[in-house]
């Protein structure tokens, strides 16, 4: 079984995700930059798509900001060579959906995250019964496939569970991504459920938006998945990030937008921080 | 024996389940009831009652002894799916997804639409079993189909426009799937043609054979025989499969239809295809229009029921074992075909199916009168009447016959 580093990590972990190319790919380098330093234990980085099934409305724009640069998955795979010249160490995930891999070719796909270090693969549509072929490149260049589960997995959940490589994805509840005020009651439930299955860290993503809602979760999984709401503040900050003039206050107002999300997970984890 | 697809959804390399984790139980769920269903011969009854006593099957084939006379080649018939309640075939597709969803106790219905031919039956349908209706329309078809838009209204359906993409039928689409992955516990997505995720495109070849199936039944009564050339358009491909699927193993010519919109040539086309390539789009492995990084191309045709990006993955799978030819036709070309059929028989087509008519036309110049050639006439023209005014200035003196003199 392929295995990222940050399997041995036994605190919460806090995973942000952000999309190649959003507002530029210069930006997306130092933005990443800033969630490690925010406290980020690894990165999602978000390949932008036409057409993504599994996004809401603040994800799907950020996309197209990125598309009208013209970023493509091959020039997202290459900016993380770059965020590791920057200083970037966390494990990085490359999130795309299938079409775009599909059109690179498969194996070029992999050969290509492998000679970039990319240390893991995401694609949500792509459920377990279609994932055979990419699973096989993944052990073959050690790049684990990151599967998902959500709150209607059920039967198929075991399953999935038992060929989780990296860590499991959990769905947070139905539903694209997105900011959302609550999250389902049942979600610790599930959690639970699904860790009793895991035998890879359970990490939570989707609608995660709030600190509260972080602290709501981090006893019952091992990590927390920020997307939308990091990538709203981005399309709040895209002007002052692209003047030169207000890029460095404007990447401390994310990281500080950051580190307020996931204080609660930071708080919980301090003695693990300390020991980094 | 022609036996697709397997138990993945596989047609061939085409077809599969390309979703989101969440939608996998809901496949599921509908798999397993279709299977059921389609076993059941009650089920299958009353389908059939609700065809004949609502909306109105069979429907009639048709002879066009006027174009017949004029071309002077094969003889041309029509099958009537535009004589359908609500105007076209996707009323079959409807109620047999409303009767699933019924009997999986689910009462809201989602559901997608280009030209809204697929929006007023979903609608319908929902109004005759008391569904809650909703559909997702790109904005910028609610503009060329305002007339099917207050069709839905008055049938009781929510009609959510969608500003993404082009605003047509691929982003109404991705958004109707989003919703469902949000309501999937309680909402029945009715998607309108054979695209879509496993067991979608075999659903709705199951519930659109009817008209093949008729077809084939009518047209051995009146000739004896079977056609020679059977045509259809294809823009998702419902009419098309639905057509074609009874004569697969027969030793008939079939034909599909694509939009070649400004000419396949140019960036403005739907012939899917035609010009396209292997990918995936809406939770299947198809032809789709795209880039060379994977993204998905708007596509372009004067029919709004054509323009979509993909094409079912049985189209595809046809089309690479060679069973079908598949074809495009441009919107010039399905104009002239709208006007003549107009002229020549009184029946105003969709221009939907005004692209199957023009390569009809081409193809029966070229057959004797002992052949035939069968054309799906999948809808009738009301809804288009906006459009065509304002691409053609009838005149009483008009020719329209004689670019087609043989």
């Amino acid at each position: 079984m392929t295995t990222l580093p940050l399997c041995t990590v036994t605190k919460p972990m806090f995973i942000p995700f952000i999309v190649a190319g959003d507002p530029s790919p210069d930006i997306t380098v130092e933005l990443a930059l800033a969630l490690q330093e925010a406290g980020a234990d690894m990165l999602e980085l978000g390949v932008p798509y036409s057409d993504p099934l599994a996004d809401g409305p603040i994800i799907q724009r950020a996309a197209a900001r990125a598309l009208r640069g013209q970023m493509t998955l091959q020039k997202a795979v290459e900016l993380v060579p770059e965020m590791r010249k920057k200083g970037v160490k966390i494990p990085i995930i490359i999130f795309t959906y299938y079409n775009p891999v599909l059109q690179l070719g498969k194996e070029h796909f992999f050969a290509l995250a492998q000679q970039n270090g990319v240390d893991g693969v995401l694609i949500p549509d792509l459920p377990f019964e279609e994932s055979g072929p990419i699973r096989q490149l993944g052990e073959k260049t050690g790049i684990p496939l990151i599967s998902l589960v959500a709150p209607t997995s059920k039967k198929r959940m075991e399953t999935i569970a038992s060929h989780a490589q990296g860590f499991l994805y959990c769905v947070s509840s139905l539903g694209v991504t997105g900011v959302r005020d609550t999250l389902p009651e049942t979600l610790n439930g599930f959690l639970t459920e699904v860790k009793r299955h895991s035998r890879v860290p359970v990490v939570v993503g989707f609608g995660i938006s709030t600190s509260e809602q972080v602290k709501m979760l981090k006893d019952y999984c091992d990590g927390v998945v920020i997307g939308s709401a990091l990538v709203q503040k981005i399309e709040q900050l895209n002007e002052r990030l692209q003047t030169p003039a207000n890029k460095e206050e404007a990447l401390a107002e994310f990281q500080r937008y950051a580190r307020s999300l996931v204080a609660p997970l930071k708080q919980a984890c301090s003695s693990h921080e300390s020991s980094k | 024996m022609y036996n697709v697809p397997n138990e993945n959804g596989r047609f061939g390399d085409f077809g599969g389940k390309f979703v989101p984790e969440t939608l996998m139980l809901p496949l599921e769920e509908i798999e397993e009831e279709l299977t059921k269903a389609l076993a059941d011969e009650t089920f299958k009854a009353e389908y059939i009652r609700i065809l004949q006593q609502y909306s109105g099957r069979p429907t009639p084939l048709t002879f066009a002894p006027n174009l017949t006379k004029l071309l002077n080649g094969a003889k041309i018939y029509l099958k009537r799916e535009d004589l359908n309640h609500t105007g076209a075939h996707k009323i079959n597709n409807a109620i047999g997804q409303a009767l699933l969803a019924k009997r999986m106790g689910k009462k809201k219905i989602i559901a997608e639409t280009g030209a809204g031919q697929h929006g007023v039956a979903a609608a319908t349908v929902a109004a005759h079993f008391g569904m809650e209706c909703i559909v997702f329309m790109g904005e910028e078809d609610i503009k060329r189909q305002e007339l099917n838009v207050f069709r839905m209204k008055l049938l009781g359906a929510e009609v959510v426009p969608v500003y993404s993409g082009n605003r047509t039928l691929k982003d109404a689409t991705n958004e109707a799937i989003r919703y469902w992955v949000q309501h999937c516990d309680d909402h029945f997505y009715m998607i309108g043609s054979v695209v879509g995720p496993h067991p979608y495109p075999k659903m709705v070849r199951e519930f659109q054979r009817v008209i093949g199936d008729e077809a084939k039944r009518q047209f051995l009564e009146r000739e004896g025989k079977l056609p020679n050339v059977i045509v259809a358009c294809v823009g998702g491909g419902s009419n098309a499969i639905g057509m074609f699927y009874p004569f697969l193993e027969d030793d008939v010519q079939l034909v599909g239809v694509e939009a070649a919109g400004k000419g396949v040539d140019t960036p403005y086309h739907a012939a899917t295809i035609t010009k396209g390539t292997k990918g995936v789009i809406h939770g299947s492995l198809t032809y789709l229009l795209q880039d060379e990084y994977g993204q998905i191309i708007e596509p372009y045709s004067i029919s709004a029921g054509l323009d979509y990006p993909g094409v079912g993955p049985e189209h595809a799978y046809l089309a690479s074992i060679g069973r079908v030819r598949y074809e495009s036709v441009t919107d010039e070309e399905a104009i002239a075909a709208f006007q003549l059929l107009s002229r020549e028989e009184g029946i105003i087509p969709a221009i939907e199916s005004a692209h199957a008519l023009a390569k009809a036309v081409e193809l029966a110049k070229t057959m004797d009168d002992s052949q035939t050639v069968l054309v799906c006439l999948s809808g009738r023209g009301d809804k288009d009447v906006q459009t065509m005014m304002r691409y053609v200035h009838v005149k009483e003196d008009d020719d329209v016959a004689a670019m087609y003199r043989n």
